[in-house]
């Protein structure tokens, strides 16, 4: 049995810098509540089945699952936890309601990233202990050294990578939950501290809270249930060579398997034209450029050109981060993937307020786990 | 080593050869700090706790108190309704007596965690710990009654409360 599945609610707190005025518990039940409202289902009574996405150190607690149930009415009922970027959390849903398993299934993932104080050591502490740590390097050198041999072979510039940093900032000035909207110039990425060079500062996002629940369903339930349900038309996840050594450096080749594989399950077969725009992963500025391609979202070598002739502006061809991305909205630790999963789900409803692109109906989400990863999933939602 | 078997084939390792480093050894001690934030369930809680009180939340559909006071109700899936004041008696649930510490190492005066149900609640409990007693005096459904630590030293924490001892 293959049935389609639809995000039938979505429910987010702000995302800020800092939030001391919530727990991860409130925060999560705040997300919970507002998404079960919008989807009008009882947790209790109409969900079948729950997914945290949710990483142990990124949390301060081992076994961080155990604590995870009664923040979004999972008392009792099926619930798991993946310790994964969370669009992981929305492929699991989409397989278990597409094979007929459950029918309805609440998708979590929160940020607390202000309550972890030693971050870059966090990273580190996932480097090869015996190969790769010894060396003493922050782990950020990677995504330097990646973004050196991107642009090495892809031509992109220092400069194109910069109005990436400029246009999500700027995207997030219209969206109202982003913690980092600002008006910036390309100087002042260019001239902002290296800090891996030939990665800036402003070049690099920074860390927000914050919390996202959706509700996911089988069509009979969509459809009983919702006025504008978004299809989840395909899901494709990959994961590259973990070693430094043998991983590519200049592709995102993640991106690019998970990319073909959600376009196979979705039916899309030229990317370009049927898809109307896109939320991508914009942990550092390259980042989204080499997302870009690796999803044959542009022609190969045409990123750096597309950003440098406003194509992926909001009012361009091709719009790319209207959130603002997570130069401008924060990076959400986990919850990432959900918060490029809510930013399109909001336009293919109409709802993104100030924001709103004309006339879309098909939206891509990707997400990247991050340094010192290279993994990560791809969604393509719909409003038909 | 048994009767039949002298020795194994291979190399030994013991603690001898990593100490003289005759392997490769590589030592790592994680960075990992946090500060979490306390939000306004438990925040309330360690202050009122400081002040030498114990507050709880109420539902008002399911009828429980709750505790650690939280702004939700985990069965009902609602926001709580209000703020409830808890004595500091009531009753043992259940206990343990704790000989092992978190290092496996051997306790010579035990521990003893135990479940309190608080007097008047209807039914909530409290995880803490008893003491000033015998262990082995320590009884299921035996009445406690909590020991305040001094108000100068208490830093509103759940370690307010020093421990409980039967009454
Ligand atoms: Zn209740």
């Amino acid at each position: 049995m293959q049935r389609r599945v639809a995000i039938i609610g979505v429910g987010y707190t702000p995302f800020r810098p800092i939030t001391p005025d919530m727990s991860f518990k409130e925060m999560m039940f705040e997300a919970a509540q507002k998404a079960y409202e919008d989807a009008g289902v009882c947790p209790r009574k109409d969900i079948d089945a729950f997914v945290t996405c949710e990483e142990d150190f990124t949390h301060g607690r081992s076994i961080f699952n155990i604590h995870t149930p009664d923040n979004i009415g999972a008392v009792m009922k099926r619930i798991h936890t993946l310790p994964a970027e969370s669009l992981y959390g929305l492929a699991d849903a989409f397989m278990l309601i597409n094979t007929g398993l459950v029918d309805v299934m609440a998708v979590e993932s929160h940020s607390k990233a202000s309550n972890m104080l030693t971050p870059d050591y966090l990273v580190a502490h996932a480097m090869d202990p015996v190969y790769n740590k010894p060396l003493g390097y922050n782990p950020y050198f990677i995504a330097g050294m990646e973004m050196n041999r991107y642009l090495h072979d892809s031509g992109v510039t220092r400069e194109q990578c910069a109005l990436v940093s400029v246009k999500n900032r700027a995207n997030a000035l219209l969206n109202p939950d982003a913690a980092y909207g600002d008006r910036i110039a390309m100087d002042d990425v260019l001239e902002s501290e290296t800090m891996f060079w030939p990665l800036n500062r402003l070049d690099m996002s920074s860390p927000a809270d914050g919390g996202i629940v959706m509700v996911v369903a089988c069509e009979e339930k969509a459809r009983d249930l919702c006025d504008k349900p978004v299809w989840v038309r395909g899901v494709g996840w990959c994961s590259d060579a973990p070693s430094l050594e043998t991983r590519e450096w200049g592709e995102a080749v993640y991106a690019r398997l998970a990319g073909e594989m959600a376009y196979r399950v979705a039916g899309v077969t030229n990317p370009r034209i049927e898809v109307d725009f896109a939320e991508v992963d914009d942990t550092f500025t390259y980042k989204e450029l080499q997302h870009l391609e690796a999803l044959k979202l542009c022609a190969p070598g045409q990123a750096g050109f597309m950003v440098e002739e406003g194509a992926t502006q909001r009012e361009g061809a091709f719009p790319v981060n209207v959130s603002g991305g997570s130069l401008g909205v924060g990076r959400l630790d986990e919850a990432t993937g959900l918060q490029k999963v809510l930013e399109v789900v909001l336009q293919l409803r109409g709802e993104a307020g100030p924001r709103q692109l004309e006339d879309v109906s098909v939206g891509l989400a990707q997400s990247w786990r991050g340094v010192p990863a290279n993994s990560g999933a791809v969604a393509i939602l719909s409003n038909e | 080593m048994s009767e039949k078997i002298k020795s194994w084939p291979g190399t030994p390792l013991g603690e001898k050869e990593i100490k003289e480093k005759r392997i490769l050894v590589t030592e790592w001690q994680p960075n990992l700090k946090y500060a979490w934030d306390t939000g306004a369930g438990y925040g309330r809680d360690f202050a009122e706790l400081k002040k030498g009180k114990i507050v709880g939340t109420k539902c008002n559909k399911c009828r429980r108190t709750l505790l650690p006071a939280r702004l939700f109700c985990e069965w009902c899936f609602r926001t709580a309704d209000e703020w409830v004041y808890l004595k500091d008696t009531g009753t043992v649930n259940t206990f343990s007596v704790a000989y092992t510490g978190t290092a496996a190492e051997r306790l010579k005066v035990p521990r003893i965690p135990a479940l309190i149900e608080i007097d008047g609640s209807g039914g909530v409990a409290i995880m803490h710990l008893i003491s000033d007693v015998d262990p082995w005096k320590v009884k299921i459904g035996m009445k406690v009654k909590a020991v305040w630590k001094p108000k100068q030293k208490r830093e509103g924490a759940i370690t307010d409360i020093d421990y409980w001892k039967p009454i």
